[in-house]
């Protein structure tokens, strides 16, 4: 008896290729239907994709920037000084949480049962509670509630008062405070806010990863005779690095991305220039373009410095 | 020496420094507690929760089509008591059926104390106060009659019962938002409370099935699915959802045909759905990537077909593993509902901010945002606690008891 030949439409080498090939026609309408509608759409608002917008003076201030800017400075400069402001509560928020989170992670395996106890309740109680309801608290609630002048709080070299956060010996001149170093009420609102929610989820990150030390680690050590300080920094911690970084990676990111909330704090980031400049300019494809490249760009940069400290921590075999 | 002395002191004064550590914490503790107290009793001012809490719950609704709601709420208590009572009176597969289970008698006591506690606490008035309560007896009561009577049903009315679920989420969308004979609420005047759960409620359906569809084209062996998936998840999870946002109020309307952009309402839930799918769509590719490659070839040996082996085989156990970290993103799905009113809308962060733009209630902020912290953290606690219960149900294998050992 002949072998029956397949049917094609039985054929287990065609099928998936005819499903793959039907998938793609359909993403392919799909998207030339939305892109369609947008270029039709953009044409007849006379909104088509352009850039010369980019070079007129952008005719608003900010509040506070690194990089210098004035009012007639064009839109890319604004952009620009937005992006640093945003670079400037991430690369200070990160440093924050990374100590604050490793702070609270290692207390989790304190002997006292009461800081133990507090680590797991700050934990609960900030993961649970939306971050944007935190920045708005921070900032209404404790920033803008602070005392001015003379009544401002005052440790050794720092001074926290309704106009800022002051460092390094801060002097109260004609009842203002001047320092060196000055933070204004907006950004310390939300790196504060940034730090204490990232930090929850960093102590999670390090409780994990130093609980995955296996005992015998400790008890080797300790009938090693080392201290208690040594067996931390040459038995757990590199141990327990291996399985925090990775972690770490997602948590920068989302501080990243997070720190877009800094509107809700009245402090001038990216996004809140770029919503600005969407309003004067209506250019809104370009506008969204940038501020995804943007973001995207702060997630690589991230990403990338982490493998490589990802590759520095790992074990390397002979 | 007394045991709660002995452990007091093996926890908290084991050694000088904890001894030192301790005492500083318990003052730091007491005085902070009772500047908290001193501040919540005294100082604050609780009218702005009062006076506002009809706006907190369902903002602009028209007061005379808020009847609707109140049956909603009552049909919902009602299939909450029903399913509750069944669940507990349908045996298990490792030990019989425990009407009352400690944890049961536990809820029912809070239930209550909240019953009677918030409305008080709230000064509703006493009309409202009682339906309250009513309500709270309509839910303990079916809860106690379907677990005593139940299971003398017919099989197949007990086996529809599941069904009630979807079919109340639609009922529900109806008396919301009217039609079929009432009187139609445009979204713009749905608001606070109720505006958050359904933005969330909406996405978190929505984003499930996308989600497993995308975790699934994620590890597909075709190319094509395969990286159209990865792009789609790594291009959402990169982005952050005020900028998505953001793009859906400015961009989408023109992706349109005729430029027609949906209210705004629909406008914000089309991008929460999507971005909350990438998400859940990594929660499920961490299941799928547990279940061993063994079980898709033993299923797919026995002759089952491919999207048969994934729904019967692949995907419950998968599935399994998924629950905590799919929970945990509906969580921040819920928490991300408060950037809605970045963009405008009166959800209940949203309805926070008009009502202390009020002149009445100028630097009411403390007690407005600490009330809305303690609603967030109950709900997304007692979704956290829902996702262990189930967990543990789930689990095929559950963890012999002590004494179930001897």
């Amino acid at each position: 008896m002949p072998a029956a030949v397949t049917p094609w439409w039985r054929n287990r080498r065609l099928i998936p290729w005819l499903a793959q090939a039907a998938a793609g026609l359909v993403l392919l309408v799909l998207v030339a239907f939305l892109l369609g509608n947008l270029v039709r759409n953009l044409t007849a608002a006379g909104l088509l994709l352009s850039w010369g917008w980019i070079d007129n003076p952008a005719g608003f201030d900010i509040a506070e920037t690194l990089l210098p800017f004035q009012a007639d400075m064009p839109y890319w400069r604004a952009l620009l000084a937005g992006l640093v402001n945003t670079l400037r509560v991430v690369v200070v928020g990160l440093v924050g949480a990374t100590l604050l989170g490793t702070l609270v992670g290692v207390a989790a395996f304190s002997s006292n049962g009461l800081l133990r106890r507090l680590a797991r309740i700050y934990v609960e109680v900030i993961r649970n509670i939306p971050l944007l309801l935190q920045l708005v608290f921070w900032y209404f609630v404790v920033f803008l509630a602070l005392p001015g002048g003379s009544a401002a709080i005052q440790l050794p070299g720092v001074v926290l008062a309704k106009s800022g956060l002051y460092l390094g010996s801060p002097e109260l001149v004609n009842g203002q405070w001047q320092a060196p170093l000055r933070f204004t009420v907006e950004f310390s609102a939300l790196l504060t806010g940034l730090v204490v929610y990232t930090a929850a989820f960093i102590a999670e990150v390090v409780r994990g990863g130093v609980a995955a030390v296996p005992r015998g680690q400790w008890e080797a050590a300790r009938s090693l005779g080392f201290s208690h300080l040594q067996m931390l920094q040459r038995i757990v911690l590199p141990q327990a690095l291996r399985v925090i970084v990775p972690g770490l990676n997602s948590q920068y990111i989302s501080l990243a991305k997070n720190s877009s909330l800094a509107v809700a704090c009245g402090y001038t980031d990216l996004y809140s220039v770029a919503e600005t400049t969407l309003n004067q300019t209506g250019r809104a494809v370009e506008v969204v373009l940038i501020l995804l490249g943007s973001y995207l760009l702060i997630n690589l940069v991230i990403s990338a410095l982490m493998n490589g400290l990802n590759a520095l921590v790992q074990l390397r075999e002979r | 020496m007394n045991p709660i002395l002995q452990r007091l002191r093996r926890e908290l004064f084991a050694n000088p420094l904890d001894g030192a550590i301790s005492i500083g914490l318990i003052t730091a503790i007491s005085i902070a507690a009772a500047a908290i107290l001193h501040w919540a009793l005294f100082q604050a001012r609780w009218a702005v929760i009062q006076a506002n809490s009809t706006l907190f719950a369902v903002g602009r609704y028209p007061s005379d089509q808020q009847w609707r709601l109140w049956l909603l709420t009552a049909l919902l208590a009602s299939a909450t008591g029903l399913s509750w009572g069944l669940l507990r009176a349908t045996p298990r597969a490792d030990r019989p059926a425990r009407l009352w289970p400690r944890n049961d008698r536990l809820a029912v006591l809070v239930l209550l104390a909240l019953a009677v506690l918030v409305p008080l606490g709230l000064g509703l008035q006493p009309a409202i106060q009682l339906r309250w309560w009513l309500l709270t007896a309509l839910l303990l009561g079916l809860r106690w009659a379907a677990g005593r009577w139940a299971l003398r049903l017919p099989a197949i009315v007990l086996r529809l019962v599941p069904l009630l679920w979807p079919l109340l989420y639609l009922v529900g969308m109806v008396l919301i938002s009217g039609g079929l004979g009432l009187v139609q609420v445009p979204p713009s005047e749905w608001g606070g409370l109720l505006l958050t759960l359904l933005q969330a409620s909406f996405a978190i359906l929505l984003c499930f099935p996308l989600g497993v569809l995308l975790a699934l084209g994620r590890r597909s062996d075709l190319p094509l699915l395969r990286w159209s998936s990865v792009l789609y998840i790594e291009f959402i999870r990169g982005s952050p959802l005020i900028t998505l946002l953001f793009l859906g109020q400015n961009i989408l309307g023109f992706l349109l045909p005729g430029g027609i952009a949906p209210e705004r309402v629909w406008r914000a839930a089309s991008v929460l759905t999507p971005f909350a799918a990438a998400y859940v769509a990594e929660a499920v590719r961490s299941g799928l990537a547990a279940v061993p490659a063994g079980q898709l070839e033993a299923a797919r040996s026995l002759g089952l077909p491919l999207p048969q082996s994934l729904i019967h085989v692949v995907l419950p156990q998968a599935m399994r593993v998924a629950m905590p970290a799919t929970v945990s993103q509906f969580i921040s799905l819920l928490h991300d509902t408060t950037l809605l009113s970045l963009i405008g809308m009166l959800e209940l962060l949203g309805t926070a901010r008009t009502v202390m733009a009020n002149p009445a209630y100028l630097g009411r902020n403390a007690e407005v945002y600490l009330v809305l912290a303690v609603l967030f953290w109950c709900c997304c606690a007692a979704l956290g606690l829902g996702s262990r219960a189930l967990e543990t149900r789930l689990n095929p294998n559950p963890p012999q008891r002590a004494n179930a050992k001897a």
